[in-house]
């Protein structure tokens, strides 16, 4: 008899116990796949299947020499594209000891937070559409588009920029990007506090997302979950200010943290980042140097001096990403692996389900901040 | 970079006079000790002192210090990190194939956020198991301890290193793919004789 290969085979359960799959081309799920066990309304065991979008970033690293890894790198977030990349340059960085200019690493820290707030519209429009409330889908789609307005003037491209590498970005700013870049942010910051009357005090929104996959403060650390996530359990930990990389030391960041552990506080720190953003981006902007080097010039396949590794993190737009780069002095790195805050977080996904309604199912699967690409790289 | 490396070879090589046969003695400016990190030297003075010579301190730098250790040690280490350290969650496992030694590495990158002092470190703790030249994943000699009871939070990243690697953990509970498909029936496809050329 052959044996069944693990993961196909049926458990056998309940007469009362239904087993349901939900994805992975179900709209509530994403590319992932959630087998859900439900008694009644009831939630009473959740499997999360990622992996469907697996495409092998890892291993396409270990044949691409230091720069030709850029491009691919930043494809399990293009909407995050720039803090994908962030903790791979910092790591390739120290391999090669390569020191950036100044001004390079404000217009990094610009880019980061522009795209951070384009990745949260983005993850807000889902949820608000998985939550049936289309005015925010409609909302943060459009007002997401002044945003990648201001990336594609300093990268050229929308959303895959590739702007990040090295030695500092690609490009220096275009002429006049300083005003353009203070007009749009100040008034993308009007824009989404208006967003508070609509969403987030609405009582509709309140009463599916209070109270429903609370994660108590000693789960959330036990858990090993990180971002939003974590700091919505009241855990105060924002690597922009906990380990600064580049010039986030020399800015003043504002962590914020909510007690409630619950949907709601999870889908309303992401706001509160984005309007935190905001303030980073004028900081950025008027400290920056008016001018000077934007890269420093690299040889042609660089490559490192002997065997090293180095682990590197950075606040994306979901929490935490690591780079643990292994090098043995070649052109491409040995391994290169990402640790990415979607894996992360999705361990929370089966412990929050279990004893909630499936009608709440979306509300807490969208709220782990979770973005089934770069979970499965 | 180089600091970092003269400085870790401090560490091992301690008391091992300087070798007279080294081919270009003329410039080496900076000849005196560079001092480690003193944190991070009192993090990895720790675990030495608890485990003696059943651990290697392999370097200590700014922020991150890593720890060599062998299989049969790993979960004793872990737990000593946990509960001695405050060290809380694992951010990272990774595995590293080394075909020409006959091994796989498994790498957990730890990090803590309950104590404040230790939210810049990263506590690297890295283990080898023994490598099969025809690997029959879960069957064969590429195991290791789980540090499941241990971290909650290695559960997705051990059964990924599980279908990635073929490294199988013993004693965790639910040894499943994760994200390759079901009937996958190549090699683990992260090892280094996976060639993704010509496939």
């Amino acid at each position: 008899m052959t044996e069944i290969m693990p993961g196909l085979a049926l458990q056998k359960v309940d007469e009362r116990i239904m087993t349901l799959n939900v994805g992975p081309q179900h709209p509530g799920s994403g590319h992932m796949r959630i087998v859900v066990q439900i008694d009644g309304d009831y939630i009473v065991a959740c499997d999360p299947d990622p992996g469907y979008v697996h495409r092998g970033e890892e291993k396409m690293a270990e044949y691409r020499n230091y720069i030709t890894n850029i491009p691919h790198l930043e494809r399990p977030v293009i909407h995050d594209s720039c803090n994908v990349l962030y903790p791979y340059v910092l790591g390739v960085e120290e391999l090669l000891g390569i020191e950036v200019p100044e001004r390079a690493k404000y217009i990094r820290v610009i880019a980061s937070e522009l795209n951070r707030c384009i990745y949260i519209m983005y993850w807000l429009a889902i949820y608000g559409i998985f939550l049936g409330h289309s005015t925010m889908f409609m909302w943060p789609a459009g007002d997401r588009e002044f945003l990648i307005d201001l990336m594609e003037k300093m990268t050229g491209a929308r959303v895959t920029h590739a702007h990040f590498i090295p030695g500092g970005v690609r490009n220096d700013l275009p002429p006049n990007f300083e005003d353009v870049c203070l007009r749009q942010v100040n008034y993308f910051e009007k824009r989404i506090k208006e967003y508070a009357a609509v969403f987030y005090d609405n009582p509709i929104l309140i009463s599916r997302t209070a109270n429903t996959g609370v994660l108590s403060r000693q789960d959330a650390i036990r858990l090993g979950t990180t971002g939003s996530v974590l700091r919505a359990s009241g855990v105060d930990y924002d690597l922009r200010v906990k380990e600064p990389y580049d010039v986030y030391d020399e800015l003043d960041i504002h962590t914020n943290v909510m007690k409630e552990g619950d949907a709601y506080a999870r889908s309303r720190i992401p706001w509160l980042d984005m309007m935190e953003s905001c303030n980073i981006i004028r900081q950025a902007l008027q400290k920056m140097p008016k001018s000077g080097s934007v890269r420093t010039k690299l040889k042609p396949n660089p490559k490192t001096k002997g065997a090293a590794t180095v682990y590197k993190r950075v606040e994306s737009g979901r929490g935490s990403l690591g780079c643990y780069i292994v090098s043995d002095g070649k052109v491409e790195p040995y391994r290169l692996k990402l640790s990415v805050p979607s894996f992360r977080n999705l361990i929370a996904l089966p412990y929050l389900l279990k004893g909630e309604k499936l009608g709440n199912m979306p509300s807490v699967y969208w709220s782990l901040n979770y973005w089934p690409v770069e979970a499965d790289r | 970079m180089m600091s970092t490396e003269t400085a870790s070879a401090e560490v091992k090589s301690e008391g091992k006079p300087t070798p007279a046969k080294k081919p270009t003695p003329a410039k080496k400016p900076e000849e005196k000790p560079i001092e480690l990190p003193e944190f991070e030297k009192g993090l990895s003075d720790k675990i030495t002192e608890k485990f003696g010579d059943k651990v290697e301190v392999a370097f200590v730098k700014e922020d991150r210090v890593r720890i060599n250790v062998g299989s049969e040690n790993v979960h004793d280490v872990a737990e000593f990190i946990r509960d001695e350290m405050n060290f809380d969650h694992v951010e990272s496992v990774s595995g590293v194939d080394f075909p020409q030694d006959k091994e796989i590495e498994v790498v957990y990158h730890i990090g803590s956020y309950s104590d404040s002092s230790l939210s810049r470190q990263v506590l690297v703790l890295a283990t080898r198991t023994q490598r099969e030249e025809n690997p029959i994943p879960g069957k064969d000699a590429t195991k290791l301890p789980t540090l499941r009871d241990i971290f909650y939070s290695v559960e997705f990243h051990e059964r990924e290193i599980f279908e990635m690697f073929g490294v199988f953990f013993e004693g965790h509970p639910d040894n499943r793919r994760l994200l390759l498909p079901e009937d996958w029936a190549d090699l683990p496809p992260l090892r280094k004789d996976f060639d993704t050329r010509g496939r």
